[in-house]
């Protein structure tokens, strides 16, 4: 989505120019004949089956009372937005993703900069340290959660022998929060070593010279020239987070109220069968995506990678 | 793409020979198991020896047809969202269905199974036990063949307890007097959130002789009796003779906390006996059987079903022979020879008389009994919401407030009833 927004601004000062010569007017009509045959597979695959989930959002229909099926309007909305389980379910969704991104940041952090400054085996560190953003969520999380059983599990074993963490709402949910955040501060480092390479030695040379503290120059210089890569993580990782589903899944299946809505939404269309209301909270967990990217976009000036902005 | 180096084209001449070898293989495979004629392909759940019965019926046909046994996952929730989705989607490569007890009016209003009628009607209905057959209806027609069906008993040690108890409240005291014994008193109860609980809770409901639905499944009742069951499952929880991982227990772990010694009551489904005899054959001498006790004396043993009937879907393109292999499948000699070899109670009557089956079925008589006076949790296509529910709003029974919870569940089950409900 932010590509979108993002990649139009480039064509702006075109725009403005008033003459434009053949030879540009030619090159622009080939440039849209090549995006053509991607837009319109774009429109195939994600425009058709977002108009037809709103379309389903607003009907009665569910697929054990096929009898049923009607055109209600908003009714959906209204029982999904007056419903405790989703505002629940809304609640975990959000405090999962703001834990986990708060926490993801500060590690991300600390990873991209040893992974930054590392010496000797740059290569080989870098490796290592992407190792779990590698392996499959589902598998990392059936570890997470056979590690996390009563009795079996080694980590239950160390931290509480006595106790079903994985039954228990609270643990349940710090479990679900370190798997993701196990499997996710690799990417967030990436992202950050990027923002990390665009400080240039100079400026840290310079800050030194002037007697920052370590400290100072990583507040004062990196932070700031970093800031535009930084917004970009997490934007990515926000938006990755609140659509959580797998780690819920293996590890508690939303039992003791710890699904998501992404879980929610899944239980309502597979195992309820019923595409109003399913669609209608795929409808929702869309908007709030939405929501994200464009106070990400719009409040923090965060800009997609590629589209500094003009800036330049 | 029109500039054609010829090391890109070599690649993708690569890609597209791989691209190609991915679609083409899952056809291959499609292709390889019906070039010789009809094959009619059953769908059923990991059932030890049922792969013999199945073979068994592909020797009955003859040659004129072959019998495939698709396995089915494990959990019965995996079971149903493949079923679900596949026929939700039309295909027709599914015949034979084996489907829980619960979900039979679920398919049937969705027009996904195929109603019985004529002879093949007529040779299901004859013999089968009444309990198990009205799992297997739906407004009054036959949509499935009851396969094997299920009934939770009362186990109980007869070195503690000489006579079973007939009542929940008798139940109770007897283990609590045991507890003041200062011996094994445990009651072990399946109380996880999930179906377990909600099977419990319609017996108990039936032994009051209450109503959770209505009648024809369209109104949430939950009436007294109802809020009497709620009443009891809290006794149960917040009394000292509970197991403290009551709200975490399954079967599974209700059969192996008894199998510990620990306990003086389980509340379980009939293959803790034989499981019982395996694990611990000391303690397997001791190791009884009762009717389900009722909240009202009267009523012991009133218990909810379970089981699986076998539906053949309305999409298949053998329904002739589906027919014919559902009816072999779950016919008196594949009972028995399931009953005997993978412990699942039959639902044709005259099995039980069959000498064979007392030596590994010693509480037949029990079950038997059991069944003939059985009651079948609700009804309804929005099975999967209603139990769902229920086991979410019971859940941990330690905080069920009988009044509270009664109007509770009357309210969200009458939401999934309409198809107004959220899944949680």
């Amino acid at each position: 989505m932010s590509h979108t927004v993002q990649q139009t601004r480039p064509a702006r000062p075109d725009k403005g120019k008033r003459a434009v010569s053949e030879g540009k007017k030619a090159e622009r009509k080939l440039g849209l004949l090549l995006c053509a045959p991607a837009a319109l597979v774009m429109l195939a695959v994600t425009g058709y089956p977002i108009v037809y989930s709103i379309w389903l959002s607003l009907q009665r229909y569910d697929l054990r009372f096929p009898d049923q099926q009607k055109f209600i309007g908003i009714d959906n909305y209204v029982t999904v937005l007056t419903n405790s389980y989703w505002w629940t379910a809304f609640g975990v969704t959000t405090l999962i993703t703001v834990i986990s991104v708060a926490i993801e940041l500060v590690l991300g952090m600390g990873l991209a900069l040893v992974m930054h400054r590392t010496l000797v085996m740059r290569g080989l560190v870098r490796t290592v340290a992407l190792i779990p953003y590698g392996i499959v969520t589902v598998v990392a999380a059936f570890s997470w959660r056979y590690a996390w059983t009563q009795d079996t599990g080694y980590l239950a074993r160390l931290f509480a022998p006595e106790a079903a963490l994985l039954t228990e709402r609270v643990p349940a949910l710090a479990i679900i929060v370190l798997a993701e955040v196990w499997k996710t501060v690799p990417f967030m480092a990436l992202l950050l070593m990027a923002g990390l390479a665009l400080v240039p030695d100079d400026l840290l040379k310079a800050a030194s010279m002037d007697g920052a503290s370590a400290w100072q120059r990583f507040t004062k210089v990196i932070i700031p020239v970093m800031k535009p890569a930084i917004l970009v993580a997490l934007l990515f990782r926000t938006l990755d987070a609140f659509r959580v589903f797998d780690n819920i899944f293996v590890l508690t299946n939303g039992a003791q109220q710890t699904g998501s809505v992404s879980m929610q939404t899944y239980n309502n269309l597979i195992k309820g069968l019923n595409l109003g209301i399913g669609s209608t909270m795929s409808v929702l967990i869309f908007l709030a995506v939405a929501v994200i990217a464009f106070l990400f976009i719009k409040v923090f000036g965060t800009s997609a990678p590629g589209g500094d902005g003009g800036k330049r | 793409m029109r500039s054609g180096h010829h090391r890109v084209r070599g690649r993708r001449r690569l890609g597209v020979a791989l691209g190609a070898a991915l679609i083409a293989s899952p056809l291959l495979g499609a292709c390889g198991s019906d070039s010789g004629g009809v094959t009619v392909n059953v769908y059923y759940a990991a059932e030890e020896n049922f792969d013999k019965v199945v073979a068994q019926c592909d020797k009955a046909a003859g040659g004129r047809y072959r019998v495939m046994l698709n396995g089915l996952p494990r959990e019965a929730d995996g079971q149903r969202e493949q079923m679900v989705r596949r026929l939700a989607a039309g295909d027709t490569d599914m015949d034979v269905l084996g489907l829980d007890v619960t979900w039979v009016a679920e398919f049937a209003e969705a027009g996904w199974i195929a109603e019985w009628t004529g002879q093949d009607k007529a040779e299901v209905e004859n013999g089968t036990l009444a309990g198990p057959l009205e799992t297997a209806r739906w407004k009054d027609k036959l949509y499935a063949a009851p396969k094997n069906t299920n009934v939770q008993l009362l186990w109980y040690r007869d070195d503690l307890v000489p006579e079973p108890p007939e009542t929940w409240g008798e139940m109770l005291s007897t283990a609590e007097r045991l507890r003041s014994e200062g011996k094994p008193s445990t009651v072990l109860m399946t109380g996880a959130q999930y179906e377990g609980l909600v099977v419990q809770f319609a017996t108990l409901v039936a032994g009051a002789g209450g109503k959770i639905l209505s009648a024809d499944s369209t109104r949430a009742v939950v009436d007294d009796g109802a809020v009497k069951a709620l009443g009891a499952l809290k006794d149960l929880a917040t009394s000292p003779v509970a197991s403290a991982s009551l709200s975490n227990a399954k079967e599974d772990d209700v059969r192996l906390a008894f199998e510990s010694g620990s306990a003086a009551f389980q509340l379980n489904w009939p293959f803790v006996y034989a499981a019982m005899r395996k694990a611990n054959p000391e303690l397997a001498k001791r190791f009884k059987w009762a009717p389900y006790p009722s909240i009202e004396p009267g009523n012991t043993g009133t218990a909810t079903i379970g089981g699986y009937n076998l539906a053949v879907s309305e999409y298949s393109t053998h329904k002739p022979e589906a027919f014919e292999v559902a009816k072999c499948l779950r016919d008196a000699a594949s009972q028995k020879y399931s009953a005997i070899n993978s412990g699942v109670p039959p639902t044709i009557e005259s099995v039980y008389d069959d000498p064979e089956m007392a030596e590994r079925y010693p509480m037949r008589d029990t079950i038997l009994a059991q069944l003939k006076k059985a009651a079948v949790r609700p009804i309804t296509p929005a099975y999967q919401n209603v139990s769902t529910l229920i086991s979410t709003i019971l859940s941990p029974p330690s905080a069920i407030d009988p009044p509270a919870t009664a109007a509770r569940l009357r309210a969200e089950l009458q939401d999934a009833l309409d198809s107004k409900g959220v899944l949680p």
